[in-house]
């Protein structure tokens, strides 16, 4: 047995490890009030292998590597590090062992710096043992540039964009040098260029025999940098297969255990009048003369490196963040877009980015979760009372619509799955019955399975009407879902595609242009 | 939007489960249990068999119990409120100052006739819902933090009590204005509050809002909720109650003084706490913190019954306070990490 407390930092390595596996987990159960979220699994990684857990929203992989990475005790089963039966009872443990995490919410300190984020808990000390920050901002420039990543260690977190935040994240988990590095979840907000950076990371790690454990929900991810596989539904261990073996849709039938037919069930529908019109928008370094037409009926995708603007933007349609200069009109009216309940008071419904930040109340319920924007302007008497009988029936509607994994709705959100937390958030701005839709991400997080039902959602919307702003990193969800694509690139606009003439590479040469 | 998705299995609204307020219940039942066997052990009596003693004790804690539901309000919505004890000693002086009786010498307005108790009291709430504003547009719109911006009001708060009779008490009010301290008075208007705001929190979309900007404020304004307009709502009910808690202390001693409510935002925050209001925002209840309120009164009329030195008391209440915080830890986590 391995006692975790002795051991040193994360650094010490144990790099040449002979057997087969790094890391085995045997029939392991996890059960919390009213699920069980694993039962009797097991998971073996080899080292210097990239390994991928693949499983629909709520199918307990992420519970897995929180017992793994020693954030939850698991009720039975075991997990063996190098061969020897491991104890862990703290994620500190796991660090100083040598298992690293990346979770699938962002955990950093909004209020400090880059580099005291990279390395908290592990801060160089000077004189006095005083923290050196001269020798923290050299180190943490020598570990981006090792990692090739441009980012200002003195930059304040909050500062940066989502995707910014998640290269830190890797960069933090890297730093480590452990043995094992779990990722959950790593790309589901970070564009084509960050994804291909983040895999030439991996390779590099997977040669000096590091074993990862790698969570995504984008099939073409696994056959580009997965070596094994491994499948959990509902909580079960389904199987673990050589990449190589395997085709797209057999690891949807172990994943979901049916058959997803389409893709993106994008029907064409009649396009009506304009909506929304957005003239000259601009926000002094954030974006610039922004202008675009957005019809009736019509999916228009935006797609754009990480920080193009693309969320900012959708910030400033809102009202969360006005811009600066510029005119907005709405179904003919000018609007100036000053908060958020001017945006409603029009008919818009936004969905962001970060559902940990701006989306969810983790420590309210479900039915809390999803009702919250009705409420704003809908469904209360002359009193003040929610109209609750009828809130409720609605939510339970749109929960079954978009299969909202959870034991029921008085369970807090922050016990749900990722992807499901994000079905939650969809339901919450479809419950608004908005005319103009803006979703930041739609899918993120979300499985094969549900993502194909959410896209019919978007499509069904956009044949009764709605006009929908579908911002994406997800080439293929921008190329499959948009009637149009606007291409941002630096705050500006680099240029509009038809859906007949749109194509990855085309969206890239104006993403990078 | 019809039959082209599939639907999923139908989700129930609610589960079978105990409300949170129940563990707290349990909590009181041990205490009182407890003084119930000390009692016996070294007094020879029954603790719990007094109605006289149940009577005194709840009298004792309802004025508190009176701020308490709007500090609830404003610990859920992740603030703090500090200047309800002083709000207690300003607007005990400024109401009492109309409520006066003309045939004794009025101490600030010589020339008043009795005024009917409506005049006083209604004065009395508008000035605590001033100090309320005042503090809501800090946070809200000035963006200073609650504890700052309501440490500011109560130290002008006092100040405004002692400036008012350069110190003088103000005593003799009229029969009518006395009634709402007398006898089960304060139980009752606590009673009445604190059964308007469970419903309020519960129900309306005040508490919604109130549950969600505590939560996440970002995602509350994100969700269409004007937070600075709530937030200001909140503050405004909070140093109002405590207003009318001002009002019902004169009342019943038919007196007010400069130094009426000292500490009295701590005791309230303490019972909010000990019912299970958490201080991180978004957690808790009126119908938890109207527990947490009985249990302070047990452990105080417990101790005073027992014969205990003022001075442990005090000792006492304050390590309650902390064990109520640590539990509350404990509970979040051990929902995550064991369950
Ligand atoms: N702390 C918790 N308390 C209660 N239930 C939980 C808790 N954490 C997870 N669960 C439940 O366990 C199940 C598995 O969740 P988990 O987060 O592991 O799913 P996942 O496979 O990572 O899904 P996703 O792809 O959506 O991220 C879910 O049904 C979830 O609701
Ligand atoms: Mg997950």
């Amino acid at each position: 047995m391995l006692d975790a407390t002795l051991s040193t930092t994360g650094a010490q390595g144990r790099r040449h490890y002979d057997g087969e596996f790094i890391l085995e987990v045997d029939g392991v159960r996890k059960e919390f009030p009213g699920v069980v979220a694993l039962d009797n699994v097991q998971l073996k990684i080899r080292p210097g292998s990239v390994h991928a857990l693949m499983g629909e929203n709520g199918a307990g992989k992420s519970t897995l590597m929180k017992i793994i990475a020693g954030v939850y005790n698991p009720d039975r089963g075991e997990v063996r590090f190098a061969g020897e039966k491991l104890v862990i009872r703290t994620p500190i443990d796991a660090l100083n062992c040598g298992i690293a995490m990346i979770h699938q919410e962002l955990n950093l300190m909004n209020t400090m710096t880059v580099a005291e984020n990279v390395w908290i808990r592990r801060e160089p000390k000077g004189a006095f043992g005083l923290i050196d920050h001269a020798r923290m901002g050299t180190m943490t420039a020598e570990l981006f540039a090792s990692l090739n990543i441009h980012l200002d260690p003195l930059a304040i977190v909050g500062d940066l964009t989502v995707a910014q935040k998640q290269m830190i994240e890797i960069a933090k988990a890297v730093s480590y040098n452990s043995d094992v590095l779990i990722m959950d979840e790593p790309t589901s907000a970070i564009t084509e260029t960050e994804v291909e950076h983040l895999f030439a990371i991996i390779r590099d790690l997977r040669a000096r025999g590091v074993g990862i454990v790698y969570i995504t929900h984008k099939m073409n991810e696994i056959f580009e940098i997965a070596d094994e596989l491994t499948v959990f539904r509902d909580g079960k261990y389904i199987s673990t297969v050589p990449a190589s073996e395997v085709t797209r849709d057999d690891i949807i039938r172990m994943m979901v255990g049916r058959e997803i037919t389409e893709m993106f069930p994008k029907v064409d529908c009649p396009i009506g009048d304009v909506i929304l019109d957005v003239q000259n928008l601009s926000l002094p370094g954030v974006f610039d003369n922004i202008s675009f037409k957005l019809r009736k009926g019509e999916i228009l995708g935006v797609a754009g490196l990480v920080g193009s603007g693309r969320s900012n933007v959708a910030e400033a349609l809102f009202g969360v963040h006005p811009a600066e200069t510029g005119d907005i009109w709405i179904d003919g009216e000018h609007v100036v877009m000053t908060s958020p309940q001017v945006a409603m008071d029009h008919g818009l419904a936004f969905l962001t980015e970060d559902r940990k930040e701006t989306g969810c109340f983790l420590v309210l319920d479900c039915l809390e979760n999803m009702q919250m924007a009705l409420i704003t302007r809908d469904k209360v008497n002359g009193a003040g009372f929610v109209q609750q009988a009828e809130v409720t029936r609605l939510v339970q509607e749109y929960s079954a619509k978009l299969r909202v994994k959870t034991p029921n709705l008085a369970e807090r959100v922050e016990n749900l799955s990722g992807g499901n937390q994000q079905k939650l958030l969809i339901a919450r701005w479809l419950l608004t019955n908005p005319r103009i839709l803006i979703l930041d991400e739609p899918t993120r997080g979300i499985d094969v399975g549900a993502k194909s039902e959410i896209h019919r959602l978007i499509t069904a919307l956009a044949g009764q009407g709605v006009a929908v702003l579908m911002i994406s990193s997800e080439l293929p969800e921008v190329l499959g879902m948009s009637d149009r694509i606007m291409v941002m690139h630096e705050g500006r606009v680099s240029g509009f595609l038809d859906r007949a003439e749109a194509t990855q590479v085309r969206v890239m040469e104006l993403a990078a242009k | 939007m019809q039959d082209t998705y599939t639907t999923g299995a139908e989700i129930k609204a609610a589960p079978r489960r105990l409300p949170p307020e129940v563990n707290i219940l349990f909590v009181l039942v041990g205490i009182a249990l407890v003084f119930e066997i000390l009692g016996w052990i070294f007094q020879g009596q029954s603790f719990l068999m007094s109605i006289d003693r149940l009577k005194i004790m709840i009298l004792q804690v309802s004025v508190i119990g009176i701020i308490s539901v709007g500090v609830t309000q404003v610990i859920i919505a992740g603030g703090i409120d500090l200047s309800s004890g002083s709000v207690v000693g300003a607007v005990a002086m400024f109401a009492m100052s109309f409520a006066q009786v003309s045939t004794y010498a009025r101490a600030v307005y010589p020339d008043l006739t009795d005024l009917p108790a409506i005049v006083p009291i209604a004065l009395g709430l508008m000035a605590g819902a001033l100090v309320g504003l005042i503090n809501g547009a800090l946070i809200a719109y000035a963006k200073i933090p609650p504890f700052i911006a309501t440490l500011g009001t109560m130290v002008t708060a006092r100040g405004f009590a002692k400036w008012y009779t350069k110190g003088q008490p103000i005593s003799f009010p009229t029969d009518d204005f006395a009634f709402i301290g007398k006898g089960m008075m304060p139980v009752a208007i606590f009673l009445a509050v604190a059964a308007i705001f469970h419903v309020a929190m519960k129900y309306t979309r005040y508490g919604k809002f109130t549950y969600a900007i505590g939560a996440n404020q970002q995602a509350a304004r994100v969700s269409g909720i004007n937070v600075e307009h709530h937030l200001i709502k909140v503050y405004v009910v909070a140093a109002t109650l405590a207003a009318l808690a001002g009002m019902v202390v004169a009342a019943r001693g038919q007196t007010a003084q400069a130094g009426m409510g000292l500490a009295y935002e701590l005791d309230a925050i303490a019972m909010a706490v000990i019912g299970g209001v958490s201080l991180t925002g978004g957690r808790g209840s009126i119908l938890g913190t109207m527990i947490g309120m009985v249990i302070f009164g047990v452990i105080i009329s417990g101790f005073t019954f027992l014969r205990l030195d003022a001075y442990y008391q005090e000792m006492i209440k304050g390590v309650i306070i902390v064990a109520a915080v640590v539990a509350d830890v404990y509970r979040q986590k051990k929902r995550t990490k064991k369950s």
